[in-house]
């Protein structure tokens, strides 16, 4: 049987399986974004204990394997009666929201000092002056590495085939297995996973498009 | 010009570590009163109008602002600096938004204003500074002297008591200087009180009604402009004079 023939053989359930891949992207994505602004601005509060805070949490994201966060985070969750699902979904954040908090709060601080002054001799409040002034211009600075991250965690979700999620990777190397055909299986998926990637920077590349408009 | 009292400094004081930047700083500003202040830089002149709008906190001191004492403690600043105009030597617009967005930002969203009505004002700003055709443009599109003005357009949106300018043209090509002097002589005479942080004496002697030399971090001498420029009486003000003129 040739790559052809077992590409639209199985192609139901790989597209199955892209569709659990994009799902445990795009949710663990979108909480990691709310965890990384929220230690982002822990680590700029200038409160020591707050900064302190961020520092550990980074730290044990950064020292340990993803591998080693999503099985603490399925057994542990799994554990509660939390669906593995979701178990993946917040252990995929976990990990993600630390790099994007890293990411976010160099983009809050590469930005003028005087623009919050500007903000703030015109009466705003803090708050005001960061969400109407900096976060924008900081947010628009951080999209070409936010970019980047939400496709490695695109494609560290198949991690989550370790605990038996049946997304793109599990699907393959399932095949691989019972057909004793590893290669043909891990080529084909690599394809698929290149269609997500192009999917995901197109997206990510139109957005840019739309907020570079002041430039 | 009133004798009403705009603004008024007694001993005000100001470190930052080690070094003392603010040395028991007296001043009083009455209304309508344009006054520069003049100095070499490190002199404590723009860390002196940080102060009054409290950007940066005294050490010491009072500040007195339309009567009123203000401190941190008793005062919500925000509310203050609300009141208390600043431009900056960098201009700081907000580069997202368009020149109209710059200037309808802080009476919308500080004091609550409908937008329409904030509209209507800003284009009153914008035609009183000469940029009108350039509305909906981006600041980046602007040359330093229109971002100035527009700058000055959306402090004065906030219709503040007071305006304070840090080195306003400092940052400004030559050939862009006077626009900006023009603007800010004209404020000057619609009776806005103003204190201006500039090298520029050409229209400190024009149009200030005193002017204050500044030296590390205490003033050193207070005069009208022009008996100050051609008749110094502290040496030290003498040698600055000579080295800038």
């Amino acid at each position: 049987m040739d790559l052809f023939t077992k590409f639209i053989d199985t192609y139901p359930v790989f597209l199955k399986g892209m569709l659990l891949t994009f799902q445990l992207s795009i949710v663990s994505i979108f909480i990691a974004i709310f965890i990384g602004l929220f230690f982002a601005f822990l680590k700029i509060s200038k409160v020591k204990a707050l900064e302190r805070i961020a520092d550990i949490y980074i730290f044990l994201v950064r020292g340990t394997p993803l591998v080693v966060q999503i099985f603490i985070f399925y057994f542990g969750l799994t554990s509660i009666n939390m669906p593995d699902f979701w178990a993946v979904v917040l252990g995929l954040a976990f990990h993600n929201g630390a790099y994007i908090a890293e990411i976010f709060r160099g983009a809050i601080q590469s930005i003028d000092n005087g623009q919050l002054e500007a903000g703030r001799s015109l009466g705003m409040t803090m708050g005001l002056a960061m969400s109407r002034i900096i976060l924008p211009q900081a947010i628009r600075r951080a999209l070409p590495p936010l970019g980047n991250q939400f496709i490695i965690a695109l494609k560290d979700s198949s991690l989550a085939s370790f605990i038996g999620m049946y997304e793109l990777f599990n699907v393959a190397t399932t095949y691989g297995s019972v057909e004793f055909d590893y290669m043909s299986y891990l080529l084909i998926v690599a394809v698929y996973y290149l269609v997500l990637v192009f999917f995901f920077s197109i997206i990510v590349r139109m957005i840019e498009k739309r907020m570079a408009s002041s430039d | 010009m009133s004798d009403f009292i705009m603004i008024k400094v007694e001993k005000l004081n100001k470190s930052f570590g080690n070094l003392h930047v603010l040395k028991d700083i007296d001043m009083t500003v009455k209304d309508s009163e344009v006054v520069c202040l003049i100095g070499a830089s490190g002199s404590g002149k723009s860390t002196l109008l940080r102060c009054l709008n409290y950007l940066e906190f005294k050490d010491s001191g009072l500040v007195i602002i339309g009567g009123e004492q203000i401190e941190k403690e008793t005062h919500d600043l925000n509310k203050v600096r609300a009141r208390v105009g600043m431009v900056f030597q960098h201009f700081n617009l907000f580069p997202h938004k368009t020149v109209i967005e710059n200037v309808i930002e802080a009476p919308i969203y500080v004091k609550k204003i409908s937008k329409e009505k904030a509209i209507i004002e800003a284009k009153a700003l914008l035609k009183k500074v000469g940029l009108s055709d350039k509305e909906n443009v981006y600041p980046s599109k602007l040359s330093g002297g229109q971002k100035q003005r527009v700058a000055i357009a959306r402090a004065l949106a906030m219709k503040p008591e007071i305006m304070l300018f840090d080195e306003p043209t400092s940052a400004l090509d030559p050939e862009l200087v006077g626009e900006v002097l023009a603007t800010m002589k004209e404020l000057a005479e619609e009776g806005m009180t103003m204190i201006v942080v500039t090298h520029e004496m050409g229209f400190a002697r024009e149009v200030a009604d005193w002017a204050v030399y500044m030296h590390e971090g205490r003033i050193v001498e207070v005069g009208h402009p022009k008996e100050l420029f051609s008749n110094p009486k502290e040496k030290r003000t003498k040698n600055f004079l000579d080295s800038v003129l």
